[in-house]
């Protein structure tokens, strides 16, 4: 049995669902799993966080109080959570904001890390993760005295496994850092985050103009998906960058991917491969993305993706 | 300024990889610049073009063809290049090691511009440990970056179509991700010119740095499979649709 601790990822003021999944992960065969939380209501998440075998709540905070959000201050915390409770592993999300921890933490300790990982032998130390634009599967061993594992979002799906937690509170010494959050802007694109929707509906060039894609933002809504595009349709300006997905955009693993107007191309693929059921709605028959989804409609998405939202609505009734 | 720009030689995202002895591949494949990398040497060319007392030194580490991609980089406008030689491909504690020791033989760096992370082992760590090792605080998935009286000032894309803005002082490393400009296309001329510019090259075993205590090791690398097989829903559209949507309630198990 082996101490690991979990980076928990709370979005507003709930955590996030990925989440539940790489405690799934990590818990195996019956580790002892800390929870770091930084938020502040670390009492609150409780409950969840025992439901999936969390045994330790660290509620980690600075001596004046919560530590506001910074990625240097949140790493060094954590950094100096694992010192303190003498864990040497780590697990959190290949999430946005994983992405800018995770590395942060593994420089500090000099730990190896793989981010991304579709799978994770916590025994050997190893991790299957996706390479060159998701034509390789690597299998990585990671050698050292501390060992950091991102893993992709929506790769394992949670199971419960109860337990009774205990809220340990934690105060953490921190130095001043080196870089200050000014402020958070939202953009007006803001929506449900892709990288860790369940459910991504993605337009491409055939969308043919942004306002087009208030057809795919109406289906969305009706089953709470985040929309996504292709590179075509961001290059041409039809979706603003932090939507694309693929190769130079976001990879993401929904549960379901439905592609509009796609092709298709490797790059694209690279993005969303390791969805669960991809859905392909295009006019060309040859495309390629017919040869690399579980379903697929030949027939204009102009036509066909109103009627899916109209049917989804009477599906889900409403 | 001294500004370096690290960017990666990497298979273009097209090639076909072929798996040879169980953890290598075929690397006679096309190679590019790493795209993310091609971002974060536009956006130098670009300080140096505005406050015209800056230097931009390309920095690459890889195999012999790795000059190429130095080379493109020289061709976008950076002034010259170190390249460091290696026969293998190390992983990143090696790599973050390497970039700082050749960056420390040749000056003091103010900015350190690197790619968000690179497109073909996608490790997404190496700017931040080259950050770690040399004190510098560092932004990475930066969209936009402005450096006024020693004061940088960028925009990180955060989820959600969020972003953070961030300050940090001199030196300190930015990591560019997409939408922070579009790259320059290079000509004729720029790639005559890149010819002539200075490029120190220095073999990884000879630069100084302690042996990291963690590494990665490559055990496999296998294709990766498409195991999908597509139904192409017919009949009319409306059926087509109707069929979709039960398929998608009884395997997507969304809602």
């Amino acid at each position: 049995m082996k101490k690991i601790g979990i980076l928990v990822e709370v979005r507003d003021g709930e955590i996030k669902t990925a989440n539940y999944g790489v405690i799934t992960v990590a818990r195996g065969d019956d580790h002892e799993l800390y929870a770091f939380v930084l938020d502040g209501s670390a009492e609150r998440y409780k409950d969840k966080l025992q439901k999936y075998g969390i045994r330790k709540v660290i509620d980690i905070r600075q001596k004046q109080g919560v530590i506001p959000w910074n990625p240097e201050l949140w790493s060094q915390a954590i950094t100096d959570t694992m010192r303190h409770f003498g864990i040497n592993t780590l697990f959190g999300l290949t999430s946005t904001q994983g992405k800018d921890l995770l590395p942060r933490i593994a420089s500090s300790l000099d730990s190896p890390l793989v981010m991304d990982c579709i799978n994770i032998n916590v025994a050997d130390h190893t991790v299957r993760k996706s390479q060159f634009s998701g034509k390789v599967l690597a299998t990585i061993r990671l050698c050292g005295h501390s060992y950091i594992y991102g893993i992709r979002p929506n790769t394992v799906e949670p199971e419960p496994a109860p337990c009774e937690a205990e809220m340990i509170p934690y105060h953490v010494p921190l130095s001043t850092g080196k870089m200050l959050i000014k402020e958070i802007r939202q953009q007006e694109s803001a929506g449900i985050d892709l990288t860790e929707a369940e459910v991504i509906i993605s337009g491409g060039r055939a969308m043919a103009r942004a306002e087009n894609f208030s057809m795919l933002h109406e289906c969305a809504e009706v089953i709470g998906a985040a929309v996504g595009a292709s590179r075509a349709a961001v290059d041409s300006g039809y979706a603003p960058h932090d939507r694309q997905v693929g190769q130079t955009g976001k990879t993401v693993s929904p549960k379901l991917y439905i592609a509009c107007g796609i092709s298709g191309s490797i790059q694209h693929f690279a993005g969303m491969k390791t969805s669960g059921v991809i859905v392909a709605i295009n006019t060309d028959p040859d495309a390629p993305i017919f040869e690399k989804c579980d379903y697929g409609i030949v027939g204009d998405l102009y036509q066909i993706v109103p009627m899916l939202t109209r049917q989804l609505k009477q599906a889900l009734g409403n | 300024m001294k500004i370096y720009v690290c960017v990666k030689h990497v298979p273009d995202s097209a090639a076909n990889i072929i798996i040879k002895e169980r953890n290598k591949f075929d690397e006679s494949v096309k190679y590019v610049i790493n795209p993310y990398d091609e971002i974060a040497v536009e956006e130098a060319v670009r300080v140096r073009e505005r406050d015209g007392d800056s230097e931009v030194i390309a920095v690459t580490l890889g195999k012999e063809g790795a000059i190429n991609t130095l080379r493109s980089a020289l061709a976008m406008g950076t002034d010259r290049g170190i390249f460091i030689r290696t026969n293998d491909r190390p992983d990143s504690m090696v790599t973050a090691r390497a970039l700082k020791a050749a960056i420390e033989q040749d000056g003091r760096p103010d900015i350190i511009f690197t790619g968000k992370e690179s497109i073909d082992s996608e490790g997404m760590q190496t700017m931040y440990r080259l950050a770690n090792a040399l004190g510098m605080p560092a932004a990475n998935n930066v969209v936009a970056f402005s450096v006024t009286g020693g004061q940088v000032t960028v925009e990180c894309e955060i989820e959600a179509g969020a972003r953070q803005v961030v300050e940090m002082g001199l030196p300190c490393l930015v990591g560019a991700g997409k939408g922070l400009n579009n790259p320059r296309y290079i000509k004729i001329p720029d790639v005559m010119k890149a010819r002539r510019k200075e490029v120190v090259q220095v073999d990884l075993d000879s630069l100084d740095f302690k042996k990291p205590s963690s590494s990665l090791e490559i055990l496999e690398l296998q294709p990766a499979l498409e195991k999908r097989q597509c139904h192409i829903l017919k009949g009319q559209s409306k059926e087509a649709v109707q069929k979709l949507v039960k398929l998608i309630r009884e395997e997507g198990k969304v809602f």
